[in-house]
């Protein structure tokens, strides 16, 4: 019951595209709208996944940490919707183009790498997966880490023509309040 | 620009806009006209319900394409003085003071002077020219604006013959323009042209949109457009113009010289650092699933201008 009211959850984003897209809430740019929205909103997941494990170890909240898999699969999600964004609304599934912006455009060459990393996380988010990669599995896992540094850096370089930095400052106090813990433990544990 | 909405007030239960700034301009209103002991000069905002005829279309410059809805002209803007986000201006606007306004023509010139927004308008004859209109992010609009070639402005004033570029200054209002607050941009906003730019009939002196007065967020009560160029380089909400005999210093210039040119001719040979120019988001056409339209160089006006450049290294004067 409880998996399914945070399917749901999850599906806010999209859910909240189709009613403004049914209100002319999508700007007078829709597809811009909706690219960077999805990337925000992949952020915004990644985020959520990091929040579990501090969730459940000093508030004794552990339904983030029971549903993990699938706010991880959803942040994968909201990825690649904000991949095919780009690919679809500025390349044109032009494939050459596309690679031309990968190879010479920095904060596209940043984002995709992020999207690469998560790649693997996502695929091996089986039981099967997990059993067969034993101890790997959570070494693989870490993987989440630079993913979401890249992505916060593919944010800034593209807020950097705005000079815009106020959502970037606060996605990295957050990322870095997550990770407070993880690091301080990391210490105890030497 | 997204920003996350979490709903958790009725939308019922809030009192719209338009109401709270009202009832606000109402009672501003008020206690001035209290304070002052005069009620004159009411109709504050309303510079353009005074009879003023913005024009005929002239066929000229007609462009063949479907014009972009009133409403995505007037609520997508660039004018960072209101905020980065393209909805900003129409969002915040409205406390701008536009009565009395002034256009101070000085610099090189014989004939230095002081324009009043009334007497600028009677200048020259206003006529409705539809315009492409490229922004340097890649999307493009269909515009038809309503005014008068900028050089009946500046052969008023009669440049002298050290004048070689035009700058555009714009307007500060610090109580009415809270993007004035961020340092993005060392304010006031300044653009230029070459003289020569500045005189092609192109050019355009710009008081009205659709028929009707400048809204803010389009640069009211006056600005310029320039439809060869990008959008960036039409300074909006003009008050001096200058002329001068070396090439001023414009904003965007100054905060990225790498990634945009004193020309910032349209050019879809020449990428942006961050991005192509190759092609464009034509807005309000189409829907979704509408496919990019070509860019074309000078955005199709080369006819017109392309001798202005000839012989100059195009992708190094960007």
């Amino acid at each position: 019951m409880i998996s399914v009211l945070m399917f749901f959850a999850c599906l806010y984003p999209f859910f909240l595209w189709v009613g403004l897209g049914l209100t002319g809430g999508l700007t007078a740019n829709p597809p811009e709208y909706l690219i960077r929205s999805s990337g925000e909103w992949a952020l915004v997941a990644l985020c959520v996944v990091l929040l579990a494990t501090p969730l459940s170890r000093y508030a004794r909240i552990s339904v983030l940490l029971k549903h993990r898999r699938m706010l991880g699969l959803f942040a994968y999600f909201y990825s690649i919707l904000h991949l095919l964004g780009w690919a679809f609304w500025e390349q044109g599934f032009g494939l050459e183009a596309m690679w031309l912006d990968v190879v010479t455009r920095w904060f596209i060459t940043v984002g995709v790498v992020a999207f690469v990393l998560l790649t693997p996380l996502a695929l091996t988010s089986t039981y099967g997966w997990m059993r067969r990669l034993g101890r790997n599995w959570k070494r693989l896992h870490y993987g989440i880490y630079p993913a979401i540094a890249l992505s916060i850096w593919h944010f800034w370089l593209v807020r950097a023509g705005k000079n815009d930095f106020f959502e970037v400052w606060i996605y990295l106090a957050v990322v870095f309040l997550l990770c407070l813990p993880r690091i301080i433990q990391l210490r105890h544990h030497k | 620009m997204s920003r996350f909405k979490i709903p958790q007030i009725a939308p019922s239960e809030i009192t719209p806009e338009y109401i709270w700034t009202s009832r606000r301009k109402w009672l501003q209103r008020v206690g001035a006209a209290m304070g002052a002991g005069v009620l004159s000069s009411l109709p504050l905002q309303a510079w353009g319900r005074e009879g003023i005829s913005y024009g005929q279309r002239n066929p000229e410059f007609g462009a063949d394409e479907k014009l972009t809805p009133e409403e995505d002209v007037t609520t997508y803007n660039n004018f960072y003085e209101f905020g980065t986000g393209k909805e900003d201006p129409a969002r915040y606007g409205g406390d701008m003071r536009l009565q009395p306004w002034k256009v101070k023509v000085d610099g090189e010139v014989l004939r230095p002077q002081e324009f009043d927004l009334d007497d600028l308008l009677k200048l020259a004859a206003l006529e409705e020219r539809v315009y492409r209109m490229r922004c340097v992010e890649g999307w493009s609009m269909v515009i038809p604006w309503n005014g008068y070639p900028l050089s009946a402005l500046l052969k008023a004033v009669e440049p002298t013959g050290n004048a070689k570029y035009v700058e555009f200054i714009t307007d500060m209002q610090p109580d009415a323009m809270p993007g004035l607050r961020s340092r993005i941009i060392d304010w006031p906003y300044l653009e230029g042209l070459r003289l020569d730019e500045a005189m092609n009939p192109l050019t355009l002196l710009v008081f009205g949109v659709y028929g009707k007065a400048l809204p803010v967020a389009n640069g009211a009560p006056v600005r310029v457009a320039i439809p060869w160029k990008y959008g960036f380089k039409s300074g909006k909400s003009i008050v001096h113009i200058r002329l001068t005999e070396k090439q001023p210093e414009t904003s965007w210039v100054r905060i990225a010289p790498h990634e945009y040119g004193f020309y910032a001719n349209v050019n879809p040979d020449v990428p942006h650092p961050r991005w192509s120019q190759a092609t464009e988001r034509r807005i309000g056409s189409g829907g979704l699933f509408a496919p990019r339209l070509p860019t074309q160089m000078f955005n199709g006006y080369g006819e017109q201008v392309a001798s202005l450049y000839s012989g100059m290294d195009l992708s190094r004067y960007y």
